[in-house]
């Protein structure tokens, strides 16, 4: 059994302005271990899909499930999801000024952490953990920083004390929303070389939310597609990049800058993100794709198995082959005029 | 949204990929709402701010009905009933079908001089509260913008007056020149000035920093300019929400000022010194001269603390997102 | 962007020179006596900008490259050196002089939702160069406005809603929009793509191209996004700590940074191809980037430089050719790279005391209780 098996996760909220559908059915799973990366823009439900299975979206309305180790966090007692917060599933935010307390000491806020789930440790055994922990993320002189605030820590030390305290307690998941965004380049590949040696030591599992798709290249086993609250694209790292089939990977791929330096006209994806407010039936991604036909618009695609690697599933009416598909690509190419946009 | 223009050349290449969007789609059209139709909208469901401006509503139109309602009952604000407001020993008579409130020590019709009072404590406290406010708002624009020179000296100002008791400042005041509805506007306007300064300043001074102060800045605009164009706007909330809390303060402080002879002057009927007049009264028995023009103060004062707390939670709205 | 000769011989149509710019801070002293100390934002920085190219300034956090555009557009008085705009001195004129250069000179800024002011509408955002330069007033003003919305891409008829209507992507226009009243000569683009989706970064990208093509508009272009600014750059300046460590044309840095923390970085950047991700060796960097109040001596990269001699502690180096490279590629290192180096190959020479030293973990799983089942066991 996977580690984590999340199914038809479906997440709404009432506004004002009507019911915002964040999330619509979305599946997937991860294993013990593995890395799986979420990539997917503003409004695409990544973040509100990992917050609702640990419990962090009040007042929401869930359905679905979401089995952790055998029990359903999406049914669990508060009782029994704090529990396994912190303990069995940790959790980094992207501003890690905003979720550290910024009136307590570094060191105080992870032995707090440590004894909430570990009532047998005393406070001093608490406190050599928590500066063995500093040490492990590369903090220098863990044993005088761990009497730090947070403000006295830069942003990228910051990100390191919240995967200490995160790691803690040796959960079984790590759950990273946008670890490295607000972070420089430089100290971003410190962040994630963090993150990977956690990993080694710990064999813990990782779901790394990013919009960054040269770090889902980097650390990420298998990787999700999310568009407009739904998963357009599952698939394992090499595979989503070499021989991707949802045209939303694709435009994604083609809007980056290439890095080999063409200095040539960027190919943007036309349009904007959809509205979660009152989505139209069918694939989300329609009113943008190059690809669309009319049954885009009316029937949602199902997640599909597609191509020839295993587990690679995608949520398009396109062809499942890839023969097939790029005949239907190069058909559309050719009938659109020389010069329009989203070629 | 609006068709996707035709494509007349290069410049619509960057219009085609902005607002490409198939014409079918019909999606719920959100109302774009400026941040005042959003207050707007929290202060109307608000409960508490009904009943006080409701309140408020009905205090006004008895201020401005006052001299009808007068003439309508046939008792002037100033007029004397010897024969039938007092009694055998020239003191007030009780509520009854003919006084509702009863009479004042002079005989007085004390429900008309209730609610001509009204007239006075509101239009005091709303002139010196806009006297308040617009002093208030322009140094408070000068000093966190313009900082240096003009903030010190308005900070001092400001220390100086803040250090100085307001009461003492006002019988000053009123010593040197003779007391009347105008000179309360003033001290009771200037010398508030100072809380209002505050708050705009420090908005300021946390908004002068902000990026489109600096665009403003790099198009070319002078201060003059960012400070009435740019920052008031911003301030405006604020301002509002401390000016309406502002006005209950003042009206109280004009109730005070006559309280102690030194505001408006008898035969003016004024809250204030009717209180002031009825306390003498009170510990003989004659509970109906000190209890409503107290009444009517309490209530107005209230209503308008009130009104002010749920503008404030309408244009300051903390929590109950859920989500970003 | 154009692909011409990126190298400008000297004296060729320069429409912008910035000669040894300085600009501190002052920080508050802490006592009363204290010294007076200083951030140093910008630290002696020289570059040469031509009419009708895209300037990039590259760096991460805290390099000062904010600080410069600022610097340049003259929305901060310089603490020393020489800004020439178009053959005239600008270093020291009164902020009143420099109103009617403020048409030549715009700035677009990152943060779409700081640079709009929320509580006005964004016709009359837009329509502030021609309020405060008084050029079109009524009628005439907003049909301008509406024309220049038109042009980045926006619909006119939104004149009159605010700018918390609009998406982040849409925002962003509404400044380049504004900066584009006057068809400026100069446009410093700070960060502004940073903020935005990716699939919106392209939208926006792509505009300003069109832009300067439509309009020969000059850029300079900071962003701490290496594949951007490649992308978008004619030339491009990495800065580091307030100074600049290196300057090139576009492909030039990239295929043969000469300065080690040009290398850093360039290894640092992920690169969305998973093939040459698992094959090249990265260069991660120990340590944070030291405060600019007390910057280090000589060269202020030696801390975490993975070559550092004992000559680069003492010597704060020059930002010339080297290497035989040509003038238009300079950098400032005693140790440049040479073309094929491994940085991972090397050591530093220097003392520990004067290093960053990244500490060993000593924590084993082992040691730690099995409370969260960490998937080993």
């Amino acid at each position: 059994m996977a580690l984590l098996e999340v199914e038809d996760l479906t997440v709404s909220f009432r506004t004002a302005d009507g019911v915002v559908q964040a999330v619509r059915g979305v599946s997937y799973d991860i294993e013990a271990g593995q890395t799986l990366g979420i990539v997917g823009e503003s409004g695409s439900g990544k973040s509100v899909s990992t917050q609702t299975i640990t419990g962090l979206t009040k007042g929401a309305q869930v359905s679905g499930s979401a089995v952790f180790q055998g029990t359903n966090l999406l049914k669990a007692s508060s009782a029994q999801l704090q529990q396994i917060r912190g303990a069995k599933i940790g959790m980094i935010f992207q501003d890690p000024l905003s979720s550290l307390h910024p009136y307590y000491k570094v060191g105080w806020q992870i032995v707090e952490m440590i004894r909430l789930h570990d009532r047998d440790m005393s406070r001093d055994d608490a406190r050599k953990r928590a500066v063995e922990l500093l040490r492990l993320v590369g903090i220098p002189q863990p044993e005088t920083r761990v009497n730090d605030y947070p403000h006295q820590f830069s942003g990228g030390m910051r990100q390191r004390a919240m995967i200490a305290m995160a790691m803690a307690l040796n959960p079984a998941l790590l759950i990273a929303d946008e670890p490295t965004t607000a972070l420089d380049v430089t100290v971003q590949a410190q962040v994630l070389r963090v993150i990977a040696r956690m990993q080694e030591i710990f064999g813990t599992a990782v779901i790394l939310i990013t919009h960054d798709l040269g770090v889902i290249a980097d650390v990420a086993d298998d990787v999700l597609v999310m568009y407009g609250g739904k998963v357009m694209e599952r698939s394992d790292r090499r595979t989503l990049f070499y021989s991707s089939h949802h045209p939303y990977t694709e435009g994604l791929l083609h809007s980056l800058p290439a890095y080999g330096g063409a200095r040539e006209r960027l190919h943007p994806i036309p349009g904007q993100p959809p509205s979660l407010l009152d989505p139209p039936p069918g694939c989300p991604f329609a009113p943008r794709c190059p690809y669309a036909f009319d049954r885009c618009r009316t029937e949602m695609p199902p997640l599909d198995p597609v191509g020839e690697e295993a587990g690679h599933l995608s949520a398009c009416w396109l062809p499942h082959e890839s023969a097939a598909r790029a005949e239907v690509r190069a058909k559309v190419l050719r009938a659109q005029p020389a010069g329009s946009a989203g070629a | 949204m609006s068709m996707v223009p035709e494509i007349t050349g290069e410049g619509s290449q960057a219009t085609l990929e902005a607002a490409a969007e198939p014409p079918h789609v019909s999606r719920k059209v959100i109302r774009g709402r400026s941040p005042w139709q959003l207050a707007w909208e929290r202060l109307r469901t608000d409960r508490a701010a009904i009943i006080s401006a409701a309140t408020i509503t009905v205090i006004v139109l008895f201020a401005l009905l006052a001299p009808l309602i007068a003439h309508w009952l046939g008792h002037g604000s100033n007029q004397q009933f010897v024969d039938i407001g007092e009694d055998e020993n020239g003191n007030p008579v009780p509520p009854s079908s003919t006084f509702w409130f009863g009479t004042d020590s002079s005989a007085r019709d004390l429900f008309v001089r209730t609610i001509y009072g009204a007239r006075i404590s509101l239009s005091i406290g709303v002139l010196a509260t806009l006297v308040s406010v617009a002093m208030g708002t322009v140094f408070g624009l000068a000093a966190g913008y313009l900082g240096g020179v003009a903030d010190a000296l308005i900070a001092r100002l400001v220390d100086v007056m803040l250090a100085v008791p307001f009461l003492v400042i006002a019988i000053a005041v009123a010593s040197i020149w003779r007391p009347s509805f105008w000179l309360v506007i003033f001290v009771v306007g200037v010398l508030g000035f100072t809380y209002p300064a505050r708050i705009v300043r420090g908005q300021v001074i946390s908004l002068k920093e902000k990026e489109f102060v600096q665009a403003a800045r790099a198009l070319g605009a002078g201060p003059l300019r960012i400070m009435f164009v740019d920052l008031l706007p911003n301030v405006m909330a604020q301002v509002i929400v401390y000016g309406s809390l502002l006005i209950p303060a003042a009206i109280v402080s004009e109730a005070t000022l006559s309280y102690l002879g030194v505001g408006v002057q008898p035969p003016t009927a004024d809250w204030g010194a009717m209180i002031s007049d009825a306390q003498g009264y009170y510990q003989y028995g004659f509970w109906w001269y000190l209890l409503f023009p107290s009444l009517a103060l309490l209530v107005t004062t209230l209503a308008f603390n009130i009104l002010g707390d749920s503008i404030r939670d309408a244009l300051d709205p903390r929590g109950g997102g859920i989500y970003k | 962007m154009s692909d011409v000769n990126p190298v400008p011989p000297d004296g060729e149509d320069i429409l912008l020179r910035v000669e040894n710019l300085v600009k501190y801070f002052p920080v508050k002293s802490t006592g009363f006596f204290g010294n007076r100390e200083h951030v140093h934002a910008v630290d002696d920085v020289s570059f040469t900008v031509r009419r009708g190219e895209t300037f990039g300034i590259v760096g991460e956090t805290g390099c000062g490259k904010s600080t410069l555009g600022r610097s340049v557009a003259r929305l901060h008085d310089i603490t020393s050196g020489r800004i020439t705009f178009d053959g005239r001195d600008i270093s020291r004129i009164s902020q009143r002089r420099m109103r009617p250069l403020r048409r030549e000179i715009q700035m677009i800024f990152q943060d779409p939702i700081g640079s709009l002011n929320p509580r006005r509408r964004v016709g009359s955002i837009i329509g502030d160069p021609f309020a405060i330069h008084r050029t079109a007033t009524g009628t005439e003003r907003k049909r301008r406005v509406q024309e220049l919305m038109e042009r980045v891409g926006l619909n006119p008829e939104h004149y009159n809603r605010f700018p918390a209507e609009f998406s982040g992507g849409q925002r962003q226009r509404i400044g380049v929009a504004r900066a584009l009243a006057f068809q400026p000569k100069l446009i410093i683009c700070d960060e502004p793509v940073s903020a935005l989706d990716v699939s919106i970064q392209a939208q926006v990208i792509n505009l300003l191209a069109d832009l300067q093509a439509e309009f020969g508009l000059t850029y300079i272009f900071i962003a701490h996004d290496l594949s951007v600014v490649r992308h978008v750059s004619n030339n491009v300046a990495v800065m580091y700590l307030g100074k600049v460590t290196e300057i090139a044309s576009a492909d030039d840095l990239f295929d043969t940074p000469r300065h080690p923390y040009t290398g850093a970085l360039l290894s640092a950047v992920p690169v969305p191809d998973p093939d040459h991700s698992d094959q090249r060796q990265q260069i991660v960097l120990v340590g944070d980037v030291p405060s600019p109040i007390v910057p280090p001596s000589g060269c202020r990269f030696h801390p975490r430089c993975p070559k550092a001699a004992p000559v680069c502690v003492t010597q704060d180096p020059e930002l010339e050719p080297r290497l035989g490279d040509g003038p238009g590629h300079v950098a400032a290192c005693h140790l440049p790279m040479a073309q094929g180096e491994n940085l991972a190959d090397f050591k530093p020479t220097i003392g520990a005391e004067e290093r960053v030293i990244e500490p060993e973990g000593v924590l084993t799983a082992d040691a730690l209780p099995a409370s969260g089942d960490g998937g080993k066991s």
